[in-house]
């Protein structure tokens, strides 16, 4: 029987210097806090993170880019994060920056094995000024290239053993596109059942997508409702 | 009601029964409250929401539901959920009939700029040159000028697109105004207004029809 199940404490040497790590999540759903602070207590550095965003001031992401082990992140909006926007503005991070739908694509591509594709969207912005482009049918379009990562580190709600994963609600995000573009795959889980549980039809990341499963033992503060937000 | 109030109140009059819309950051998202029974839409939020509901009563939250702003939201019967590769090819493949978007300026010619001021105010992109460019309709719901008092329609935009000729419909606490091929075209204005305020108060031509407009 395939057992995908592993302690947190041997995923560690997962994480070297230099690599290229791919974290899930938009704001606090789907992002897999307890493997960022197990990839922050490593120490490891200079590392190119790709996420959405870079979570909000002192959380998640932001305290990978806050303690100076982040050299560049991949990223669509760090609206909601001052911290990291200042450090981008003192040049103490190098930012790149996506149309959403396009950094999500440029993750699909990766995890299906394509080079990239062809896209119409900033073709008139600052955005095509440093990029290759092509002319198909008569219009000039941006080819976008392919992302890949060295490692995802994923949330899902639910997993089996052999690591056929579900993901629940809005924190579905870039959760199952990260889970098909890196070489190695690690989903921190909150629950898991025995292998044949779950519903074929039910399961979002099939398991051979997938290295390593993490059960988390509790769900800390950080996964929980931001008062901020609270009407 | 809040000037913000009466722009969102307006906007709401543009959705037509079973449209999926989406809602940008700020004014937008004022709209659901002026939606009634009789205009049943989807709203599409980025983060991968289609049937959103309003947002959720204090003590209801649930972590793993929230809006693309970060706040806590409800479902409409009948919602599901999307990957971000998917959300984005609801917007991108052309399912999306309305984004409602906010603005720092517009040009004559419906070229929109909302991202970027370089130097002070460089956030990123989000979702918003997706939406601005592949929507079937973009209305962006604004003040009429910026905090200082300077227009925010101009002949041309000063600051970096975030895509160009999108804008179809500018709804702002003054006026209604339409982009169309021959220029801007008033076609309402505020209950609180007038043509000549209007006319001061906006950066480019207005092409004023003959006759009394009607007022909101």
């Amino acid at each position: 029987m395939i057992d995908k199940i592993c302690l947190i404490e041997n995923i560690r040497s997962r994480f070297k210097d230099g690599m290229t790590v791919m974290v899930g999540g938009f704001g606090v759903p789907g992002t897999p806090f307890t493997l960022i602070d197990t990839l922050l207590a490593t120490g490891v550095s200079d590392l190119t993170l790709i996420k959405n965003e870079a979570n909000e001031d002192h959380m998640g992401l932001s305290k990978l880019i806050e303690a100076s082990h982040c050299r560049k992140i991949i990223t669509s909006h760090l609206g909601l994060n001052a911290t990291v926007i200042g450090m981008m503005n003192r040049g103490e991070i190098a930012v790149e920056f996506y149309p959403q739908g396009i950094l999500a694509e440029k993750i699909r591509a990766g995890g299906a094995g394509l080079f990239g594709f062809l896209t119409d969207i900033g073709i008139d912005t600052i955005l095509s000024d440093k990029k290759q482009t092509v002319t198909v049918g008569g219009r000039k379009v941006i080819a976008e290239p392919a992302l890949r990562a060295d490692v995802a580190l994923i949330h899902a709600a639910l997993a089996d053993r052999s690591g056929n994963l579900v993901y629940e609600k809005s924190a579905r995000n870039f959760n199952p596109l990260m889970a098909t573009a890196a070489d190695t795959v690690i989903a921190e889980v909150e629950r898991v059942v025995e292998t044949g549980s779950l519903d074929p039809d039910q399961i979002h990341t099939p398991g051979a997508f997938v290295d390593h499963v993490v059960e988390i033992k509790e769900l800390t503060q950080e996964y929980g409702i931001l008062a901020h937000h609270v009407i | 009601m809040s000037y913000k109030e009466k722009i969102a109140k307006r906007a709401a009059r543009e959705v037509l029964p079973g449209q999926v819309i989406n809602l940008g950051i700020g004014i937008p998202t004022l709209i659901p409250d002026f939606l009634t029974a009789e205009t049943p839409v989807w709203v599409h939020s980025e983060n991968g929401i289609l049937g959103m509901g309003r947002r959720c009563r204090r003590g209801a939250e649930d972590r793993n539901l929230i809006d693309a702003g970060g706040n806590y939201v409800t479902l409409q019967p009948g919602a599901a959920f999307l990957d971000s590769g998917l959300s984005f090819a609801l917007v991108r493949g052309g399912r999306l009939d309305v984004a409602f978007l906010g603005a720092l300026e517009i040009s004559r010619a419906g070229d929109l700029a909302n991202w970027i001021i370089p130097g002070k105010y460089a956030p990123g992109i989000g979702g918003g040159m997706e939406l601005a460019q592949k929507a079937r309709r973009v209305i962006v719901t604004t003040t009429h000028t910026t905090r200082s008092g300077a227009p925010k329609i101009l002949n041309h935009c000063t600051l970096p697109l975030t895509a160009k000729s999108c804008v179809n419909t500018i709804i702002t606490e003054l006026a209604v105004i339409e982009v169309t091929t021959e220029g801007l075209l008033l076609l309402e204005i505020a209950a609180e207004s007038d043509v000549k305020q209007v006319l001061a108060k906006t950066g480019a031509p207005l092409i004023v029809p003959k006759g009394k407009l009607p007022v909101f």
